[in-house]
């Protein structure tokens, strides 16, 4: 009796997830598939792997930082991934700030506190813009949310470097790359093998630094995945129970008019 | 009214004064004779009021964080996200909640569609419908707009470029509606006074709407009218408790999203603040706008498309007087349950047609599925009540549901009094 109308519904949630899809895979550009790695927070249980998002931090700092920013993120926020708070005082420390103005009124500089945000490399786009052949490196505390696939894109943009194909009419001042949409990119392969020692001793191939580039990423732009995961957990227990009671008192409640 | 009693003095006392408990039991209450057989189509209408009341309230938490300012206003949400105590729950509930509200809403409609809920005496009760899903639509865009993100700036432009299209006086309807010569922060503003504003206009429709309700009470998949108490049951305990249940399901897929894919249904761009001088790839509206914008861009003139996607809206006011069959229930009508399929794929088409671009094959799809949702209101709907001939109806409610008055302790289930 009911079937046009379930068909038809099944129909329309068809369209959310199908249509879902489409725009995502169009609005990166008609690129190649991005190669999947598995994540540690994908999943209803997936948390962040400590020692890659801080091997991530160390790529950022040394690799990423001169020109790209992370405005969202303060020195503080570092104690979710591990850091204790000597730790994040001394990476604060290491910053300088302009603050002020002072009591005479002037800005002056001091070193970083964990309560100020990492500074970003550039005071302006314009700058940003005029030091980089007019492409402005854009900020990276919400690049993993900011493109389709974020995480896996990062990772697959830091290893797509390579050599253009032999008819590819590469423009100047641009590198060619593989996952990039229109493959033509400003910025240059920041990675290269070893260009970071990491502490833990982990070899730094450009694939270990791209993931870990990419965990470090997903923090940033998420930071609170693992709290919104645990809680979702709970939540949807709950939720399962207490709407099965309700199913049970419905049952009885209806008993005599079925 | 109802025959509500009570013992408790301080009830009573307030009831002689001001008879708002009879009212409540009266809506809500066992006071309220519901039609015994409604399935859980019936869900929907409720669980869109709850909806409308955990936007309202996490919207209030959120405009408490927000910042109205162009350039504060991404910034500000992401603030939210990451200082504001449990901002991120709040947000992605009213993010994801306004997609769960579409979802829900358009059920409901097709739901009223599927069962001719629109047809005499509830035609001004389906017409207030059409009205809370315009402001429904204008709450969601302006809505989309606040996070002044890439998708919220350039999705304000051009949907507010559409009044453009205006002849003569296009242009400075336009500069009005942006309050300046370009979406800036006069636009922004007045986008988020209205985003708090619209919501309150929609709870009054809805009292509207609910008011026309009870005048003849809920259709129901049969489509009959009530013969006699026996097809009556009170609201209060059976629908309170099934729409409770229904709220309890709707919850949990609520939860699923907005604790594990909570952007599953947003656009990455908006995570990029606003660019007036960079114009992503594609612009596309939310998914719940995307069969709309697949009609706008059908027709190749952009005030016919304009006038053609308002019309695709602005039909469903006249919808009862172009479906003149006397048979409500599409249960009982077999040719015309066969459109209604059609129209629910042709809408699917409309969407895909709305997320990819205008050209090929999809424009073409676009057009045809357009030409196709007018043909169905316009053409074939009138036709079908003349030439279908429906199936027999049962003589009442009662009959094809009763099956024997098995009884159950502690659940009292005296048919209603009076109908």
């Amino acid at each position: 009796m009911r079937k046009g109308l379930m068909f038809g519904l099944a129909a329309l949630a068809a369209l959310s997830s199908g249509t879902m899809v489409t725009t995502s895979a169009r609005a990166a550009g008609e690129a190649v598939a991005l190669p999947q790695h598995t994540w540690s927070f994908d999943g209803v249980f997936g948390s962040f792997d400590r020692a890659s998002v801080q091997r991530g931090l160390q790529v950022y700092r040394e690799a990423c930082a001169a020109c790209h920013g992370l405005k969202y993120i303060a020195f503080r926020n570092l104690a979710d991934l591990g850091y204790s708070d000597d730790e994040i005082k001394a990476m604060a420390a290491e910053v300088l700030i302009v603050d002020g103005p002072d009591d005479e009124g002037e800005m002056f500089e001091r070193d970083g506190r964990p309560a100020d945000y990492f500074p970003s490399p550039f005071p302006n786009d314009k700058a940003a813009a005029a030091a980089n052949g007019g492409a402005v490196p854009p900020d990276l505390s919400l690049m993993a949310k900011a493109r389709p696939d974020g995480p896996n894109y990062i990772r697959a943009l830091l290893m797509g470097y390579e050599d253009p194909p032999a008819d590819f009419a590469l423009a100047e001042g641009s590198n060619y790359n593989r996952y990039f949409p229109g493959h033509q990119i400003a910025m240059a392969a920041p990675l290269f093998e070893d260009g970071v020692e990491y502490a833990d001793g982990t070899p730094a191939t450009v694939e270990q630094m791209a993931t870990d580039v990419a965990n470090f990423l997903m923090w940033t732009a998420e930071p609170k995945l693992e709290e919104r995961k645990g809680m979702g957990l709970k939540v949807i227990i709950f939720l399962l129970v207490f709407t099965g009671i309700l199913y049970a008192a419905k049952r009885k409640i209806w008993a005599d008019v079925h | 009214m109802s025959g509500f009693q009570s013992n408790n003095a301080v009830i009573k006392w307030i009831e002689h004064r001001m008879p708002i408990f009879s009212f409540i039991d009266h809506s809500v209450g066992s006071g309220y004779p519901t039609p015994r057989n409604l399935s859980y189509m019936w869900n929907f209408g409720s669980l869109a009021g709850v909806t409308l009341v955990v936007m309202i309230v996490t919207g209030i938490m959120l405009a408490m964080q927000y910042t109205a300012h162009v350039d504060y206003a991404f910034d500000s949400v992401e603030r939210i996200m990451r200082d504001v105590n449990y901002g991120w729950l709040i947000r992605y509930i009213h993010m994801n909640g306004a997609s769960f509200f579409f979802i829900v809403v358009y059920i409901h409609i097709f739901r009223g569609l599927y069962y001719g809920s629109y047809k005499a005496p509830r035609e001004l009760l389906w017409m207030l419908g059409v009205v809370i899903l315009l402001l429904m639509m204008a709450t969601a865009f302006m809505g989309y707009v606040l996070p002044w993100g890439q998708m919220s700036f350039w999705g304000a432009k051009v949907i507010t470029n559409l009044f453009s299209a205006i002849p003569i006086f296009g242009e400075d309807i336009v500069i009005w509606l942006w309050g300046g010569f370009s979406v800036d922060n006069a636009t922004l503003n007045r986008f988020f006074a209205l985003h708090y504003l619209l919501p309150f206009i929609i709870v009054a429709v809805v009292i509207l709407h609910l008011w026309a309700l009870h005048q003849f009470g809920s259709n129901n998949p049969i489509g009959i009218d009530a013969k006699g108490p026996q097809d009556k049951i009170p609201f209060h305990p059976y629908y309170t408790v099934k729409d409770a249940f229904g709220l309890g399901v709707f919850f949990v897929f609520l939860a699923a999203v907005v604790f594990y894919i909570p952007n599953y249904m947003g656009h990455p761009d908006n995570y990029i603040p606003a660019n007036p001088l960079s114009t992503p790839a594609h612009i596309v509206p939310e998914w719940y706008f995307l069969p709309f914008y697949a009609i706008l861009r059908a027709i190749p003139d952009k005030l016919m498309g304009v006038i053609a996607m308002f019309a695709s809206i602005g039909i469903l006011f006249i919808l009862p007087w172009l479906d003149r069959s006397p048979v409500r229930s599409g249960r009982f009508r077999p040719l015309f349950r066969i459109f209604f399929v059609l129209l629910m794929i042709d809408c699917v088409v409309l969407g895909f047609a709305g997320a990819n671009p205008p050209e090929g094959l999809w424009l073409i799809a676009g057009q045809l599925a357009t030409a196709y949702y007018f043909i169905h209101f316009l053409v074939i709907l009138p036709l079908l009540s003349v030439f279908e001939t429906p199936r027999p109806l049962p003589t009442s409610i009662g009959e094809p549901v009763l099956k024997g008055g098995g009884s159950m302790a502690g659940a009292p289930a005296k048919p209603m009094e009076k109908a």
